[in-house]
């Protein structure tokens, strides 16, 4: 059986979530790495969570990017490991630079909190996206402050042109617009991967939709892709 | 022992939300002459060092790869008094 390491910063709070979501709605095996660890042991695939680590201090991510177990897990990535960070563990994960560009606030300055559309925007798979269609749209919910992505014109091509961008905000049809944009994020960024595409970032949370009681059940497809690369089912 | 201050602000390119709001603030309290507010941060750090230089260089050092985030702030960093043990 596949099995996951959930990482546990201070602050962390989403990590209980995830932890459910993959063991009980998924069927994966999982364990929780406190931040202080220097080893994953044997782990298939990495969850950096949501929360405020580090109480989102200086910069959302910033000082838990230097937590000791993060040089683990840009180790796993560069070895091509599957590296899912969701919310603030996409924040994390743009400041230890396995990701490009950065997280502002905001464009209304409110912490935003509801229901969303998605839109699978790559034309090519992930590992956490290989069981959706491209154009596939999936309603998940945002929890954040700062989720408005930005980047260098010259970086944002560079997604585009390698197929980077893996989700987009759109609405129900799968129209992107700025009025569905909920955070000011340019092009209306949702998740992007890496050029290696095992490192996967968004903003919404697929954790949170793991099961109909909670209002969607539709961000079980990127554990089941995940599930399904990594036991090859 | 020196004292540095550490200046983060946007990159100019980079929208300001937060500075947008106070500006918006200070116009309904009838500052029109206000025609932009940005919004950065200040660090001060104590740093042991012999000469202002090498205490300069250190908060270099600490802002590149800690203190900014060079995608979207720049940084300046002013080495202001020696400080004295006694």
């Amino acid at each position: 059986m596949a099995k996951c390491a959930v990482i546990v910063f201070p602050g962390s709070n989403c990590d209980h979530d995830a932890y459910y979501a993959v063991k009980h709605e998924i069927g994966m095996d999982v364990n929780f790495v406190w931040h202080k660890e220097t080893a994953l042991n044997d782990v298939d695939a990495v969850i950096v969570p949501g929360g405020f680590s580090y109480g989102d201090y200086l910069r959302s991510g910033a000082i838990a990017r230097f937590s000791p177990v993060m040089q683990e897990v840009v180790t796993f990535a560069r070895k091509g490991g599957a590296v899912i960070g969701i919310c603030n563990g996409f924040q994390i994960l743009l400041e230890a630079g396995l990701l490009p560009g950065a997280m502002l606030p905001n464009e209304h300055l409110k912490f935003s909190c509801k229901m969303v559309h998605l839109k699978l925007a790559a034309a090519t798979a992930t590992p956490f996206t290989g069981l959706m269609e491209q154009g596939q749209t999936i309603q998940i919910p945002i929890a954040h402050g700062e989720g408005n992505y930005t980047a260098s014109e010259e970086t944002l091509q560079i997604l585009k042109d390698n197929d980077q961008i893996v989700f987009q905000y759109c609405n129900p049809l799968g129209e992107i617009s700025p009025e569905v944009n909920p955070n000011g994020s340019i092009y209306n960024i949702a998740g992007i991967c890496n050029t290696q595409r095992n490192v996967l970032g968004m903003m919404p949370h697929p954790e949170r939709a793991c099961d109909p009681i909670l209002g969607s059940d539709d961000g079980r497809i990127i554990f089941n892709s995940l599930k399904s690369v990594l036991e090859g089912v | 022992m020196f004292k540095a201050r550490v200046y983060v602000t946007l990159k100019p390119s980079i929208l300001d939300p937060k500075g947008k709001a106070a500006q918006g603030a200070l116009h309904n309290l009838g500052y029109h002459k206000i025609k932009s507010v940005r919004i950065g941060k200040m660090i001060e750090l104590d740093i042991e060092a012999d000469t202002a230089a090498e205490a300069k260089v250190a908060a270099e050092m600490a802002s590149r790869k800690l203190l900014a985030n060079e995608v979207m702030e720049d940084f300046e960093v002013e080495i202001t008094k020696e400080l004295h043990h006694g």
